[in-house]
């Protein structure tokens, strides 16, 4: 995917200005409400005309306002799943499904439907009424709906944030393996970082409407430390999984690793906190937490209030989050030996 | 007991052939223009409203009035047909033009509600799935308001029903030409000892009127099951 990008928009209140260019299949867009972008998305597929600028997609010129170009949304190949999901409610989960794709050109039919309706699982909901779908399975039925219209790149407008987190934490393994699978370039817009860390890895940051940064979605994660104050949130998949009674031992890669057994326990996705990780100078004599790795500082950065500690764990990465006193005690700095202990209740299981 | 003579049935024929006849003419043009104004960023939607809202708060016989000036042989719509041999004053044709005009703005205010009434989103996802503007029109917007156009026709069938005074002005009141159940019922008033056939009538205009809006209530129940 290519998209060349560089359009303005005026409000009474506010203007609207983006330019940009995207190379990665997988990026989001990020930024608190108000911060534009919904507006941008709008713009891309064609539901809001830019004041001046253009758009390209793939050398393609969806708008110019210099050439007086501006493709109408049915011509643009840019598909969009909205927030609420918007399935048509006088039609079944069957037709909604099939609405974009009946619509295409026959040569350009080509995502293959019944595996498409098997990745998603919503197999067993086509002739059901949309209106008594729950919100994941309307989710995943705005989301076939679209990718069936064989569009050049989706834009996912918030999608999962009508949904709890259990729901939600469901269907993510599910949208990374369709798009993984369909090869579909996107643009995922959300103001919830842990949700772009896991489906991006390119993020652009828009504030009051304009396009602040650009950069890699685990970049903007370390340094902005989550909204509102959470602290990073490391993201582990953890496998191997062996019940010892009241714990379970487990696996992060090569490294062994406790946690506290819960009703659920198959291998997955689990967050630990940065800041509920401690860092030891020496391996301790004993301690009541579970978990005790022997690391080396890869490099540290500040935040607000915080340094982050980057740490390698026989090559994978591990960040803690310490005062500046911590620092200095420990004389904290790349490539020294360092022991981070946290405890096996630390994690959090994601999916 | 209900007795009707041939002159009566014939008035309640035309009447309904003139009410089903305005509302079928009246709903390609009140949904246009309940798409215009509910829908369209087009400028003058205001001066546009207030035209097609005029109808329903000027006196019937003002509209009348003002259609037989436009129909008349020396109008502006009638000096045309006159050329093509078609007249509207004092034919069905004339009585179907008021019930038309004077139904519109009920037709149109309920379509343009029903339209105003649909989630954007809705049309906006119908567009970027590939569908052109018609299309989307055809499959989204009119199925999602389908409910508002069938009240908007019933309201102004039954409207059409009551129909009279500008019909008597437009079309006057000729019996088994033009003379509908209501200008029927009025000549019965104003003519010695007609008071208990225009009671008939009036019966007989009370439970169509009723039928109307039962028929309506039941097509919308059904349209809200689906």
């Amino acid at each position: 995917m290519f998209l060349e990008v560089n359009v303005t928009k005026k409000f009474p209140d506010i203007i609207c200005h983006a330019a940009f260019s995207l190379e990665n299949k997988q990026c989001g867009v990020f930024g608190p409400s108000g911060s534009g972008k919904s507006t941008l998305m709008h713009m891309l597929a064609g539901l809001l005309e830019p004041d001046s600028g253009f758009i390209r997609l793939n050398g393609r010129t969806l708008f110019d306002h210099e050439q007086k170009i501006s493709l109408p949304p049915d011509r643009r190949r840019v598909g969009v799943v909205f927030q609420h999901a918007h399935l048509f409610p006088h039609m079944s989960v069957q037709r909604n499904l099939f609405y974009g794709m009946n619509r295409l050109p026959k040569q350009e039919r080509n995502i293959n439907s019944d595996h498409l309706i098997k990745v998603l699982r919503i197999d067993q909901l086509l002739n059901r009424n949309v209106t008594k779908l729950s919100g994941g399975e309307r989710q995943r039925v705005a989301l076939g709906r679209t990718i069936l219209a064989n569009p050049q790149l989706i834009l996912l407008d918030e999608p999962l944030s009508g949904l709890d987190s259990t729901l939600k934490y469901q269907i993510i393994p599910q949208l990374q393996q369709v798009f993984a699978e369909f090869s579909i370039p996107m643009l995922f817009i959300s103001h919830s970082l842990q949700e772009l860390r896991m489906m991006t890895e390119e993020v652009l940051v828009m504030q009051q409407g304009k396009l602040a940064q650009q950069l890699a979605t685990e970049e903007l994660a370390r340094t902005s430390f989550g909204t509102g104050g959470q602290g990073y949130t490391n993201l582990l998949h953890l496998d191997a999984m062996e019940d010892l009674g009241k714990l379970l031992s487990c696996r992060w890669g090569s490294i062994p690793m406790m946690l506290v057994k819960a009703p659920d326990q198959r291998p997955g996705e689990f967050s630990l906190n940065g800041r509920d990780i401690i860092l030891f100078k020496k391996h301790p004599d004993a301690s009541s937490a579970r978990n005790m790795l022997s690391c080396t500082v890869r490099r540290t950065y500040e935040t607000n209030w915080l340094v982050g500690v980057e740490l390698d764990c026989k090559g994978q990465t591990l960040i803690a989050e310490i005062v500046p006193q911590s620092v200095e005690e420990l004389n904290i700095r790349p490539g020294k030996e360092v022991v981070a202990v946290f405890k096996a209740s630390a994690f959090r299981r994601l999916y | 007991m209900l007795t009707l003579s041939p002159d009566d049935i014939q008035a309640i024929k035309l009447s309904l052939q003139v009410a089903v006849t305005a509302t079928i003419i009246a709903l390609p043009p009140g949904f246009a223009v309940a798409y215009l104004l509910a829908l369209s960023k087009m400028r003058g939607k205001a001066l546009l409203e207030g035209m097609i809202n005029l109808p329903l708060v000027l006196p019937p016989v003002v509209t009348g009035y003002l259609l037989l000036l436009l129909f008349g042989r020396k109008g502006w719509i009638g000096g045309l047909l006159d050329k093509f041999d078609i007249r509207i004053i004092f034919t069905l044709r004339g009585a179907i033009i008021a019930s038309a005009v004077v139904g519109f703005p009920l037709l149109v205010r309920s379509i343009r509600i029903g339209m105003e009434g649909i989630d954007r989103q809705y049309i906006q996802a119908s567009r970027t799935l590939g569908a052109k503007w018609w299309d989307t029109l055809f499959t989204i917007t009119v199925p999602l308001c389908s409910r508002a156009i069938l009240a908007g026709m019933t309201l102004m069938f039954a409207r059409s029903l009551g129909e009279f005074g500008a019909t008597i002005v437009l079309a006057g009141n000729i019996p088994g030409i033009t003379q509908t159940i209501p200008l029927a019922i009025y000549e019965y008033t104003s003519t010695p000892g007609g008071d208990s056939m225009a009671l008939s009538l009036c019966l007989i205009s009370i439970l169509l009127s009723f039928a109307v809006l039962l028929i309506g209530e039941a097509a919308n129940r059904s349209l809200a099951r689906r």
